[in-house]
């Protein structure tokens, strides 16, 4: 549900002795702890969705129901054999979230990866020949933005049917118009500067304007939202998971994991309680992370 | 100021068609014949198949069964549930107060808690209160809600036994619905201690809604109340010796509201977003559990009619706020 967007793209301030801007950069990043404290949950959270194999102590998928809603190991009933318990079926939760970690980060990655791609190529075609194309690029955006995002994520599934990638799909439709306006808005401040005019009167032809000269200016806010973007494709994916709609089971994604064992609420609080945690953990962390971005890239706000 | 209407509510026109649009060739993108998906599992005779087709103008060009689609909808004929056989727009007509009551008292929980938490924070910046404020709202920001609400059900009516799990209403009770809102219909009632019931059953959805429109709204007035803290006329103010309750609440608190009502305006296509999966976990009998229910059921008048509802719902809220914000704030009226 983070739905902020950035207007203007960043440019760095000549200064006599300028610094490293990645010097720079870290300066006014690292001087936001909660930026920071984002930044080593989600490495930390990388890494464990990279040696899921080395960590989890069991299989993800692997039932057994002799040992059935396992307590925690602080619990009177629970061994340490299954630190957070196991699920109704006999699954061992711990390995199920450490593998869910992979699933969730390929989430947010495909889904702003996607996004990124069409919405800036939309908006850079909506900058640079507007007229009737922009027109119908932006309206077209605009009528995205005006439906609620989850409940035209939640047509879209319920149409093209249940699942991991048609879900994955709907949520990228649904985040598409940020990064369209974005780079939209980026294009327009950029084109009439005098290095797009140089790059014109040297010849250059419209890709190669578009791509190289104007795209990496205004990288610093697509940055931002991107990271903005992951904690939103995390969340309603795991949404969509909890309807039913999104990744089906077995799948330990976060979201069906709550789904599966929620009518298992008033017998076993472990159940709901750790898949749920893991969600606004790495959610939170990405919106730090995004806050700390924007602050440390956004010139407005420099001092 | 009503060439600024005139102009905002023709903007509206073409999303308004482009809603139809997307409901029109949703139907469509399910695979198979629409009559026979809309005929069920059972399967349809032939003729009557043939016959069908022409009475929904199937067999007419693609852009002809738009035009028939939108003139049925300029009507108010959203078509027929598959399941109850009713009207599409009288079930969405008898379920919509829930929804709407539970989407006012969570707006209001938020507006009650956001605003005083925000200018708090923004008064004293940098303290502990306004660190734990922004920690806080930057969490419930980040919330699942579906999650919330079963740890919420989780402490409150399995560990202290305070509320209940779900529904609008004890069985015990039967309301005649007049207003559809509960909370009205109740107090009309010959049965006064059924309005408490009612309460008892709003609370917990009505924090679970509330959570994100509440972070919001606490970190919109905050970032709002700085700024026009550092502006000139409340030095001024300052200067004359005026109270620091009066600069607050007379000179500061009026201009930061600006924003901060745009932000609420904006919240309300996120609380219907929310209110789908609210009403999923505390089985509220609202459009959004309608919606879900209809989809499992596959009952796809119902999520095309409703879907476009909604849609149509929120576009003409953004409208009003649109409105609202250019009557308060004539520099906005007068770009244009």
């Amino acid at each position: 549900m983070t739905t902020e967007t950035m207007e203007a793209p960043a440019v760095a301030a000549p200064t006599a002795t300028p610094p490293h801007p990645l010097r720079e950069f870290w300066g006014y990043f690292s001087a936001n702890h909660g930026a920071v404290a984002g930044l080593v949950v989600i490495v930390a959270v990388v890494l464990v969705a990279l040696l899921a194999d080395v960590l989890a102590p069991h299989s993800p998928y692997l039932t057994d129901t002799s040992i059935a809603l396992k307590p925690p190991f602080w619990q009177e009933g629970g061994t340490l054999a299954y630190p957070l318990g196991t699920d109704p079926i006999g699954r061992d939760i711990l390995s199920r979230l450490i593998y869910g970690a992979r699933l969730s980060l390929l989430i947010g990655i495909f889904v702003v990866a996607i996004s990124i791609l069409v919405g800036t190529v939309l908006g850079l075609v909506a900058g640079f020949f507007r007229g009737l194309t922009e027109i119908f690029i932006m309206r077209l955006m605009d009528i995205i933005l005006t439906l609620p995002s989850l409940l035209l994520a939640i047509v879209i599934v319920a149409v093209l049917g249940p699942g991991l990638m048609n879900a994955m799909l709907a949520v990228a439709l649904v985040i598409l118009p940020h990064y369209v306006r974005l780079a939209r808005a980026a294009v327009i401040t950029e084109t009439s500067k005098d290095y797009v005019t140089a790059a014109r009167v040297s010849g250059a032809g419209t890709t190669r304007l578009m791509f190289k000269e104007v795209l990496p200016n205004c990288t610093a806010p697509l940055i931002v939202q991107a990271s903005l973007g992951i904690s939103t494709a995390i969340l309603d994916a795991a949404a969509l998971g909890f309807l039913g709609l999104g990744a089906q089971p077995p799948s330990p994604e976060w979201g069906t994991m709550l789904a599966d064992a929620r009518e298992f609420v008033l017998r076993a609080w472990w159940v709901v309680t750790f898949p749920g945690l893991a969600i606004l953990i790495t959610v939170l962390a990405f919106n730090l992370l995004g806050d700390g971005l924007r602050d440390a890239l956004d010139p407005k706000l420099k001092r | 100021m009503l060439r600024f209407i005139l102009t905002r509510v023709s903007l509206i026109i073409p999303t308004f068609l482009g809603i139809t649009l997307l409901a029109f060739f949703l139907i469509r993108l399910v695979p198979g014949d629409p009559i026979e998906t809309l005929a069920g599992e059972r399967g349809i005779d032939p003729a009557r198949l043939e016959e069908l087709r022409k009475v929904y103008g199937f067999d007419q060009p693609i852009l002809v069964q738009y035009g028939i689609y939108l003139s049925r909808v300029l009507q108010g004929d959203l078509g027929k549930s598959m399941i109850t056989q009713e009207p599409v727009l009288s079930e969405f007509a008898a379920l919509f107060p829930a929804t709407i009551e539970l989407a006012t008292c969570a707006i209001i929980f938020a507006l009650l808690l956001g605003l005083p938490a925000g200018i708090i924070a923004a008064i004293k910046r940098n303290s502990i209160f306004d660190h734990g404020v922004m920690g806080i709202s930057l969490a419930g920001y980040s919330m699942p809600i579906f999650w919330w609400g079963l740890i919420l059900i989780l402490l409150f009516s399995v560990q202290f036994d305070l509320t209940p799990v779900s529904g609008r209403l004890d069985v015990l009770y039967y309301i005649e619905p007049i207003t559809g809102f509960l909370l009205i219909d109740t107090l009309l009632s010959d049965e006064p201690e059924a309005f408490w019931s009612a309460v008892e059953h709003l609370i917990l959805p009505t924090i679970v809604l509330g959570t994100v429109p509440l972070a919001v709204i606490a970190r919109m007035t905050r970032s709002a109340m700085l700024e026009v803290l550092g502006e000139d006329y409340i030095r001024t103010a300052k200067a004359k010796g005026l109270s620091r309750f009066r600069i607050v609440a007379l000179h500061a608190l009026r201009n930061a509201l600006i924003p901060v009502v745009t932000v609420i305006g904006l919240q309300i296509g996120v609380l219907f977003t929310g209110a789908i999966l609210t009403e999923t976990i505390f089985s509220w009998p609202g459009v959004g559990k309608w919606l879900i229910d209809a989809i499992f059921r596959r009952d796809y008048p119902v999520l095309q009619g409703g879907a476009l509802l909604l849609g149509v719902v929120v576009m003409s809220v953004n409208l009003l706020v649109d409105l609202a914000y250019g009557l308060i704030n004539p520099r906005i009226r007068h770009t244009r």
